[in-house]
């Protein structure tokens, strides 16, 4: 940004810049005196419009404290990551330059202390993750995926502006900490749009979060650079929705209304909804990974899934699992991604995972720390991924029998296909030359990763729930346990502790089964054309492609006609037709002799004379 | 007994004389003169009431005309001298240049 010659410079500058951001939120976290229910902020006025009165103030509690952790130590692993595997590439600058205007707006998301902030940094978000994922600009693909997330994050945004007006109108304020009051002393302070304001909300996070139906973009962004996808999936753009969610969680418990129009819906409140999207998410991607071959896809349909179930877990009334599980998800995706991204590095750009196996052996400390991500996505203990996907089980289960289920089926889904990938990629025999000559990663992208295995291993220990509990409720009933407890605590609940090891003990066992030491995959032929409508993805691009076409052009051929017919014909050709036919004819009384225009004139005056005088 | 009815029957035969001068004359020397007999017809009745009703009103309105047609003449006739000079003819039915 500074200096575009110069990439080390840039490349050090931003580095340096995260990793002191880091640091500063690591003695944060120790120094600061967060009261429990405290928060901390700064603010300046920014502008203000009649009774609309923005500032540009910050928040400091313990839920940004925690995602600041989150995101400066997975950015900052990236940074130094990137700093590797992006060495050879000719933009080093302008790369580094996006990298870090990223981190910024999704700190600047954390710390926004009310909506128009938040909608500002919510907007650089998608800004600074357009220019990552078109980073290859020059190769179509590229190009396409990028735009194609822009305008899906565009129709979610759009959602979330119009709630935010909404809310403005409801409640007179922006500022987080004032509706919060509001609604907390009058619940019915929303009215009758109280569940589309919810809605509304939520469609950003639909959007940022890569939710059904506005999933679509997440996949096609694996055409970024690896460290890219890994900054999306892990710290930055998915978890902004999530944690948009949980920081507005107190709208979604105002009074659940609807306008009359609607009143056929009452039943539903935002909630539902938003369970029933998280549910329709994790398990249609969890369906899709299956079949996908590619190793950053199948990743990219993991990251959807377990987004899903988030989602899912925020909609049954539980933003401290989502949290919980955003946190270990983030350390250990990133963790993937960063391992994937080793993985392709060593075979020459190639993600195939068809045309690996054997890189165990290879590459020994890459296949150990995309191991345990694994085990850790999959939710085994002692991995920090069991804790969480325990806590989103537990709480699942509390509301409802259907959704637990699906919670469980996407459990053993998941561990089937990151089983599947483990299996293919890294065991077994190489099944092309390049994966016989891969070698080790260098050591400037190992650090980084044996950096995220610490807290992909250990951070179930500490358990983020009681940590948060304050901010959500007024009586916080959790008690902080010591690790040692908090390793058994998940056996409190036996149904959902079990059911998630179960589905994953599955999920692995159905893996090792069907691809330990295949030569190809077998599913196809065994699922037939089921198989076949999972690897293309339920044809969702596909139906989109059909439904816009046809919707674009109707809205076009309407425009067409009005254009030619209406504008073009009746009003323009209209015009100029009367006009000229009045000349013309006009034009006949203009003969250039002065005898008629005398004759005109005296039969004019007798006219005259004659109205003035006999009327 | 000459009365007010002799005057405007005069005064009308003169308009409607000068009138038809003025539509069917070609030449434009001609189209003037019969313009000058329409004034004068004008005139004349003017002073024909003037008298009839005993007021000078009339007689006033009639110097008035004298005078503006007088300075009207001086500027028409430099107009047809210099059309004379440009276009070699004063026939009306010539001079039909702003005919599209």
């Amino acid at each position: 940004m500074l200096c575009p010659t110069r990439r080390e410079l840039s490349a050090r500058l931003s580095i340096g810049a995260v990793v002191a951001a880091f640091w500063l939120s690591f003695l944060l976290w120790f120094a600061a005196d967060l009261k429990q229910h405290g928060a901390t902020e700064t603010a300046f006025q920014w502008f203000s419009v009649d009774n609309l009165v923005v500032a540009f103030g910050l928040r400091l509690d313990r839920l940004s404290e925690l995602m600041l952790l989150v995101v400066t130590g997975v950015a900052g692993a990236i940074h130094i990551y990137s700093y590797s595997y992006m060495a050879e590439d000719r933009d080093v600058p302008r790369y580094f330059a996006s990298l870090s205007l990223f981190t910024f707006a999704m700190l600047g998301i954390v710390l926004a202390n009310n909506f128009v902030l938040m909608f500002v940094f919510w907007e650089l978000v998608g800004l600074s993750s357009y220019l990552l994922i078109g980073f290859w600009f020059e190769r179509p693909a590229a190009a396409d995926a990028g735009k194609k997330a822009f305008l899906a994050n565009r129709i979610g945004d759009t959602g979330f502006l119009l709630g935010i007006i909404l809310l403005w109108s409801a409640t007179g304020s922006v500022h987080f900490g004032t509706i919060q009051q509001l609604l907390h002393e009058q619940p019915k302070l929303l009215g009758e749009m109280s569940t589309i304001i919810g809605l509304l909300i939520f469609c950003g996070a639909v959007g940022k979060s890569a939710q059904f139906p506005l999933h679509v973009w997440l996949p096609d962004a694996m055409e970024g650079p690896t460290p890219v996808s890994a900054l999306i999936h892990a710290a930055t753009m998915v978890a902004a929705g999530i944690f948009m969610l949980c920081r507005v969680f107190f709208v979604f418990l105002a009074e659940p209304s609807m306008p009359l129009m609607l009143a056929g819906l009452s039943g539903i409140s935002a909630l539902d909804v938003i369970a029933a999207i998280g549910m329709i998410t994790a398990l249609l991607a969890a369906l899709m990974a299956v079949q996908q071959n590619d190793i950053k896809r199948i990743l990219a349909y993991s990251t959807l899934s377990q987004l899903g179930l988030m989602v899912l877990a925020v909609g049954c009334r539980g933003p401290l699992p989502a949290m919980f599980h955003l946190t270990t998800h983030a350390f250990f995706k990133a963790l993937l991604f960063l391992g994937a991204g080793a993985v392709i590095h060593a075979m020459h750009h190639e993600q195939d995972i068809w045309r690996m196996g054997g890189l165990g052996r290879k590459m020994p400390v890459t296949a150990a720390v995309f191991l345990a991500a694994t085990l850790a996505l999959c939710g085994l203990p002692p991995f920090s991924g069991f804790y969480s996907k325990d806590a989103i089980l537990a709480c699942v289960l509390k509301q409802n029998m259907v959704l637990f289920l699906a919670a469980v089926a996407t459990s053993v889904l998941t561990a089937f296909y990151m089983f599947r990938l483990v299996f293919v990629a890294f065991a077994g025999k190489p099944r092309t030359s390049e994966a016989g000559h891969a070698h080790e990663a260098p050591a400037l992208m190992l650090y980084p990763m044996l950096f995220l295995v610490v807290p992909s291993v250990l951070a179930g220990f500490w358990s983020v729930e009681p940590y948060l509990e304050p901010l959500f409720s007024a009586h916080a009933a959790t008690a902080v346990k010591p690790w040692y407890e908090q390793l058994l605590a998940p056996f409190d609940e036996p149904l959902a502790a079990f059911a998630g090891l179960g589905a994953a003990g599955f999920g692995i066992f159905a893996a090792a089964t069907l691809y330990l030491g295949a030569r190809e995959d077998s599913l196809p032929s065994r699922w037939g054309a089921f198989a076949r409508v999972l690897r293309n993805r339920f044809y969702i691009d596909e139906i989109y492609r059909v439904c816009i076409t046809l919707g674009l052009d109707a809205v076009a051929a309407i425009l067409d006609f009005f254009d030619r017919w209406i504008l073009a014909g009746v009003i323009v050709r209209g015009l100029h037709g009367t006009v000229e036919l009045t000349g013309r004819i006009l034009r006949l009384f203009q003969t250039g002799n002065l005898h008629t225009y005398g004759f005109m004139f005296g039969l004019g005056v007798i006219i005259t004379l004659w109205l003035a005088l006999m009327r | 007994m000459i009365g007010l009815n002799h005057y405007l029957v005069i005064s009308v035969l003169l308009f409607s004389l000068g009138l038809l001068g003025v539509l069917l004359r070609r030449n434009l020397l001609i189209v003037y003169m019969s313009l000058e007999l329409m004034l004068n017809a004008a005139n004349l009745a003017l002073a024909a009431f003037s008298k009839y009703n005993q007021q000078l009103d009339g007689q006033i309105l009639v110097f008035f005309i004298v005078t503006v047609a007088a300075a009207e003449v001086a500027v028409g006739l430099a107009l047809m001298v210099a059309l004379f000079r440009l276009r070699q003819t004063v026939r009306v039915d010539e001079l039909n240049a702003m005919k599209l």
